[in-house]
């Protein structure tokens, strides 16, 4: 491999493994801070255990989350310093506004509610909550202006500077205004309370099977599953704006995620293929009317542009290359995120009926809830690796493509080391991580009440 | 603004981020140094831990901040220093990573293997980031070799150079006595008596390698090759360390915290008007070094941001200013006290 695949590589780990636990984050932050809330409102004792309980889980998970974060900002200039010069006067300052805005007001007031309940008052308590929930969220803001920079960078946001040979901001409105990044956000925190709404509702499902703590675990698993149930539908509409947004903006991504080859008027949907997805030969499979046309522009009708017609089009406009993504990639992560996603949708407004109906602590499938956590996180990584190799080869799009952003001082040494070392690092706190996750999830609120943390490996409620 | 105003501003900005996170990290990494070397049994290293637990994370928002400033302002400063020093960064990343995770991770399991593991992984860590923050600038005010195309040409072991390591060692010395100052602030009993004992042997070191750094530093003729003179900056940096030593043995802990802090931010001051207004200064050909001009984003970027730091700065020294505030009181090491 040379600088540009092994950066890529580098890029495309350190970036999954970060957002595996950053949506969690996301959402588990306002979980947390609306129990607290509940607890400040009516003194119920459950509430309080509530907000220690999830919100231990929270902290276990967020600690990998704000580390890795940080080799995100610094692999800008490591791995991608021409990307860095060629639009650091733009992509700079999100990043910036991000650590002075958001960073500042997380960290520090994660901190004081950490370690402040005997030293603020309830109401600074509660609020440092909050804080840092809307910190977390306001960092993904952030970084997903800078994100749709890349993606659809706004025509009227900035101009190419010939003197020296780079992009440069003439407008910081637009640059904030731009649709396609408050579409990703609007799409990304709702995705994080779909995912913490799960991770709630597997440990309650874990111990509502096991009979312990009914009532804890049920009036966490109601609201897990009615906010789970308007975040799916959250992510829905978003993802559904995006496709249309997509349609305007990267029609070369669409087409990719559907292997459209030729140019569709209506466009149909494939829900599966066998086969390959070259376009060169006949493949079998199931197709929808119609559908893709909806999800490109709305209506039932409207012209799907394919590959082949972009390809010549891209050729013409920036030179001869290749400017399909690499399809199968994009093709199955686009399955993979929306059937989970729609399967999310389904769970959760069963368990929302059920609940209505009746006790769910008698059901049969409960057991079968904790195992259903792989869904959010599938969907999630798969959302994201289509976004990114779905805009291949740029970088920016239509501006700069990834094979020249690369630090062309680099060696494939370098990159062989530091991939190496993320990888073993990484993996090391993976293990840690989930085995903390899971002795304190098994072992219960109980647990989480004590400060002193001396817990026994998954043996409900030891503590001394 | 004019664009060159806005070009030192930003450069003074930045510098102040740098110095906030020296001044405030610099005593995170000392007591995870410190940790465990001076906390014998597990509470004592728990109430070490506590006495940075509430700030440790913020105090790290600097650099993140510092990082983003330069991104953001000095787009080539970042790329060359970030993409030149790329095995460095990578360490001190590592460092940064298992220290963090640490803090969180250590006591919440029993087992002293456990336990024990990750009071070593923080100890290495802050180590480890101390010793690489303070080569790589050590190797900013000594130059490095940048082409005429502002890429940097050399690789890890250029930066290995004596000055660089004496840079390195002489910041992991300053860092381990600003934490066991710290500490003195911050814990009581016996804990308080083991770290003043502590701080006084640190001190002897670190004056010993500050004094020959700056030998160092003026021989071989690193001195002053911008615009300005550092003049009695780095005198008046000496004087507050040697200071520090008799307040050290007086058992004064706010003054000898306080004169070491000064050191830290005076020692930044002398490092950045050594070479401004370079940037990184070229080895290879001083036509070729990085300057606030050639470095720079455009007039434009510079308003938008000024205009953003004029808003927040404040607010955040504000908030992180009151929980120093509220998290005033010493640790002790009763265990109903200690979070982590």
């Amino acid at each position: 491999m040379d600088i540009v695949a092994l950066s890529r590589l580098q890029f495309a780990l350190t970036t999954i493994y970060h957002w595996l636990f950053v949506p969690l984050t996301l959402g588990m932050g306002w979980f947390v801070a609306f129990m607290q809330t509940r607890y400040y409102q009516t003194n119920d004792e459950t509430w309080r255990k509530m907000s220690k309980f999830w919100g231990k889980l929270f902290l276990i998970n967020f600690a990998i989350g704000v580390v890795t974060g940080i080799v995100q900002e610094f692999q800008f200039g490591m791995n991608w310093s021409e990307y860095s010069r060629y639009v650091g006067d733009i992509f700079g300052a999100p990043l910036a506004v991000e650590a002075l805005m958001a960073f500042f007001l997380e960290s520090t007031f994660l901190g004081i509610w950490i370690f402040g309940e005997d030293k603020v008052s309830k109401k600074v308590h509660l609020a440092s909550i909050w804080l840092a929930a809307i910190g977390s969220n306001l960092s993904a803001l952030w970084i997903l202006l800078a994100n749709g920079f890349m993606q659809a960078p706004p025509a009227n946001s900035y101009v190419y500077n010939e003197a020296n040979g780079r992009l440069e901001l003439i407008n910081f409105f637009a640059l904030i205004g731009n649709p396609k990044g408050w579409v990703l956000f609007w799409h990304t925190i709702s995705d994080g309370l779909a995912m913490a709404a799960f991770l709630i509702l597997a440990v309650s499902a874990y111990h509502i099977v096991r009979k312990q703590n009914l009532e804890f675990f049920k009036r966490s698993f109601s609201i897990a599953a009615v906010t789970g149930l308007i975040a799916g539908m959250l992510i829905f509409l978003g993802g559904h704006t995006m496709g249309q947004y997509m349609a305007e903006v990267q029609p070369m991504k669409l087409a990719a995620l559907e292997a459209i080859w030729e140019t569709e008027q209506p466009a149909s949907f494939s829900l599966f293929t066998i086969g390959d997805l070259s376009g060169k030969q006949e493949v079998w499979s199931i197709r929808i009317p119609y559908a893709m046309s909806f999800l490109a522009c709305n209506n039932f009708t409207c012209e799907v542009k394919g590959v082949n017609e972009l390809q010549a089009k891209y050729e013409q406009q920036f030179g001869p290359g290749d400017y399909v993504p690499m399809m199968v990639v994009t093709y199955w992560t686009f399955r993979i995120m929306m059937v989970f996603g729609l399967v999310m949708i389904a769970i959760t407004a069963f368990f929302v009926w059920a609940n209505m109906r009746g006790d769910i602590t008698k059901a049969k499938w409960m057991k079968w809830v904790p195992w259903m956590l792989i869904l959010p996180y599938l969907a999630n990584a798969s959302g994201w690796i289509l976004t990114e190799m779905g805009r291949q080869p740029w970088i920016v799009y239509g501006l700069l493509k990834v094979q020249d952003a690369v630090s062309p001082n680099l060696t494939v040494v370098d990159l062989w080391i530091s991939l190496i070392g993320y990888t073993v690092v990484y993996g090391s706190l993976a293990v840690a991580m989930v085995y903390l996750m899971r002795k304190y999830a098994i072992a219960g609120p109980d647990a989480a009440m004590h400060e002193s943390v001396d817990v026994a490996p998954a043996v409900v409620g030891s503590q001394d | 603004m004019s664009y060159e105003f806005l070009q030192i501003l930003w450069f003074i900005l930045i510098a102040v981020l740098w110095i906030g996170f020296f001044f405030l990290e610099g005593f995170d990494f000392g007591v995870g140094m410190l940790l465990p070397f001076l906390g014998k049994k597990d509470v004592e290293r728990r109430a070490i831990i506590n006495s940075i637990g509430s700030v440790w994370d913020g105090n790290e928002v600097w650099l993140l901040t510092a990082g983003g400033a330069t991104f953001a302002a000095f787009p080539h400063w970042y790329a060359t220093m970030f993409s030149g020093f790329y095995l460095a960064l990578f360490l001190l990343l590592i460092g940064l990573i298992i220290r963090g995770v640490a803090f969180e991770y250590r006591s919440k399991d029993a087992a002293p293997k456990w336990r024990n593991t990750f009071d070593w992984m923080i100890a290495a860590g802050s180590f480890l980031a101390a010793l690489l923050l303070g080569a790589a600038f050590a190797n900013l005010a000594r130059g490095v070799p940048i082409n005429a195309d502002k890429m940097f040409t050399g690789n890890l072991f250029t930066l290995l150079n004596p000055y660089g390591l004496l840079g390195g060692l002489t910041t992991v010395s300053i860092f381990l006595l600003h934490g066991a100052n710290f500490l003195g602030l911050k814990l009581e009993g016996e804990l308080r008596e083991r770290v003043n004992v502590f701080a006084k042997k640190l001190w002897i070191g670190a004056t010993v390698l500050y004094i020959a750094l700056g030998v160092f530093t003026y021989a071989a003729g690193f001195w002053a090759r911008g615009i300005i003179n550092p003049g009695i900056v780095p005198i008046a940096a000496v004087v507050v360390l040697l200071m520090a030593g008799y307040f050290i043995n007086k058992k004064m802990e706010g003054r000898a915290f306080i004169m070491v802090a000064l050191n830290i931010v005076l020692t930044q001051v002398t490092f950045y008007s050594m070479t401004f207004p370079n940037v990184m200064l070229s080895t290879t050909n001083p036509d070729w070094s990085l300057t606030i001009y050639n470095a720079s984003s455009s007039q434009y970027t510079l308003t938008v941001m000024s205009v953003i730091a004029l808003i927040f700065v404040p607010i955040v020294l504000a908030y992180q200013g009151w929980t120093y505030y509220m998290f005033r009181q010493r640790i002790s090491t009763d265990k109903k006290t200690l979070v982590y």
